[in-house]
């Protein structure tokens, strides 16, 4: 454990002097701002229009908060796959690793500790995004954070699931061939989610059932569709008049990510211990 | 401390090492020497556990290849030493001084002991990414050194070094063979190896193609005989006491003999054969015609 603690504070310092977490923190604040200033002026012109009520207001409120939720969800996603994608096939090209894996550490302490390094960047990345999202929200609209208990856990879970693939693919393949994969892999969950929700709108059976297909082979995108149903209102969930929940993953599918995700993480620790470094 | 049997490395459909035996003695400065893509590289990582060998078995500190705690004892110096380039040097060896196991007071001492030794204590706090080529270099062997091994593995160790910095490494080898350590050297710089090892070991296209003790006396010596003209039954008759005579010009004879030990059976044969002899000149060879003639014709540069 100690060494996997070493290996995490190296990961951790070499993103903080390679300027990765700047660049995470500038694009988060970034994305804050026009997400502010977009709430902000959509408040002032609905409290300014008499014909808007209070209840249609808070729906539109709700609405952007779960596009908001959903680009920065997207963000995270990217950041989780880019910010490991060259940690192990990089250092395998430069010849680092060789000096790593020759000390009398398991090459799997390796592994975790980039993991667990990687991965507390990456969840820092979607606390501050969705704390954010939430604030701004709360305090512009007052709307209070529906749902976020289940919903953030669903979020970093989709983020860790991302970010243990391109680990995974990096103790393989190289980091183009890394990259491609990972951002393909979660581009295949994107369409099979969207497959999905239009089977559910349009109540096309068949769309339903690829869309389920898809994301038991890839799970991330169900994660956030589950996500956004947590933090749909109450009111909307009940009736079933949900923006972004035509379809619904079932609550099985969060065991089967948990599941995905330890499997990939097994099978990056395998695939690293078996690579000819 | 290292011994191998028979280890090979196929990559896809090409051979590597084909057939890797040999024995390293406790405290030996062992070299091994092969032109470029002879395995030299490929024998190292799986001495070290980097790259598993396709068929074979081997030893290392008395354990089975891979053994993590055998590792606690080994040193190890990369061809073209490079780490994270944000570190400094002092992060570099603390880091790895934590994954050897080492903590607080006494690898807080040891860190500036190893950069006065690989001349960087002044360097020590600038990152890694500031370094020259030969600093980088001396900065992985000060990492290789951290542990106190008993066993280091330089991968080309001087390579980028300039003539201070092989001086330097040379002179650290001296004080680690003094120390009783074994030193397992990988170099194309056959004078650095002649000038430091007590063995090496020619490999050729994945296989050992010749050994030499270089802490002994040259076996082989070149005699060079200026004499009066001779015909062919006296280059003959020289056959029984070496090998590869020739005649470059008349009057001069040149052939390769086992030991200087025979000059005097040579010179008694030709005055019994009334051959006037002018000359005697034996010449030992050099490590670099040794790896020649080892190597062979069919060997091209890498």
């Amino acid at each position: 454990m100690r060494d996997v603690i070493t290996v995490a504070h190296l990961t951790l310092v070499e993103a903080r002097r390679r300027r990765i977490v700047l660049a995470g923190a500038v694009c988060a604040l970034a994305f804050l701002l026009v997400f502010s200033v977009a709430v902000v002026l959509a408040y002032r012109e609905m409290a300014a229009d008499k014909s808007v009520s209070f209840v249609e207001r808070q729906g539109t409120l709700t609405a952007i908060k779960l596009v908001g939720f959903m680009a920065a969800n997207f963000l995270s996603v990217i950041f989780a796959i880019l910010l490991p994608v060259d940690t192990l096939s990089g250092e395998i090209d430069s010849g680092v690793v060789q000096t790593l894996a020759s000390k009398p550490i398991d090459r799997a302490q390796i592994v975790l500790g980039k993991w667990a390094g990687h991965l507390l960047l990456a969840l820092a990345y979607v606390l501050v995004l969705s704390t954010g999202i939430l604030v701004v929200i709360g305090v512009v609209g007052g709307l209070p954070p529906t749902g976020v208990t289940h919903a953030l856990p669903l979020l970093m879970l989709e983020v860790t699931l991302s970010l243990t693939i391109a680990m995974a693919g990096g103790a393989r393949f190289s980091t183009v061939t890394n990259a491609i994969t990972a951002v393909g892999f979660y581009g295949i969950a994107f369409i099979g989610g969207f497959v999905e929700q239009i089977g559910g709108f349009a109540g096309i059976t068949s769309m339903r059932t690829i869309g389920i297909l898809v994301s038991l082979v890839s799970p991330a995108d169900a994660m956030w569709r589950l996500a956004a149903h947590y933090m749909e209102p109450e009111i909307a969930r009940s009736t079933g008049m949900l923006a972004f929940g035509a379809s619904v993953p079932s609550p099985l599918m969060v065991w089967w990510a948990v599941g995905f995700t330890m499997l990939v993480l097994l099978y990056a620790i395998r695939a690293f211990r078996r690579r000819a470094l | 401390m290292i011994e191998t049997h028979g280890l090979r490395k196929l990559f896809g459909p090409t051979v590597a090492v084909s057939d890797l035996s040999l024995q390293v003695g406790e405290g030996e400065i062992f070299g091994f020497l092969g032109p470029n893509g002879a395995g030299k590289t490929t024998a190292i990582k799986m001495l070290l556990a980097l790259i598993e060998p396709t068929s074979g078995t081997g030893r290392v500190l008395n354990a089975p290849l891979g053994d993590r705690a055998s590792r606690a004892r080994i040193g190890f110096l990369p061809e073209h030493f490079r780490f994270h380039e944000t570190l400094t040097a002092i992060e570099l060896l603390r880091f790895h001084g934590r994954l050897y196991g080492l903590r607080g007071a006494p690898l807080e001492a040891r860190i500036p002991r190893l950069l006065s030794r690989v001349d960087l204590l002044e360097a020590a706090d600038r990152p890694l990414r500031g370094y020259s080529k030969g600093m980088l270099q001396r900065v992985g062997l000060a990492q290789a050194l951290l542990n106190d091994p008993r066993l280091v593995f330089l991968d080309e160790p001087t390579s980028g070094l300039d003539p201070l910095g092989r001086l330097l490494v040379r002179s650290i080898i001296d004080e680690l063979r003094a120390d009783g350590v074994t030193v397992f050297l990988n170099s194309h710089l056959l004078g650095e190896v002649e000038a430091t090892c007590d063995r090496v070991v020619f490999v050729k296209r994945g296989r050992i193609a010749g050994e030499r003790r270089l802490s002994a006396p040259a076996e082989l010596v070149d005699l060079e005989l200026h004499t009066g003209p001779v015909g062919a039954a006296i280059l003959e008759g020289l056959s029984r006491f070496g090998t590869n005579i020739r005649q470059p010009r008349p009057g001069v004879i040149e052939l390769r003999i086992d030991s200087e030990a025979t000059v005097p059976a040579i010179v008694s044969w030709l005055v019994q054969q009334a051959v006037p002899i002018h000359a005697v000149q034996p010449r030992h060879q050099s490590l670099e015609e040794v790896f020649l003639d080892v190597m062979g014709d069919d060997e091209g540069p890498g």
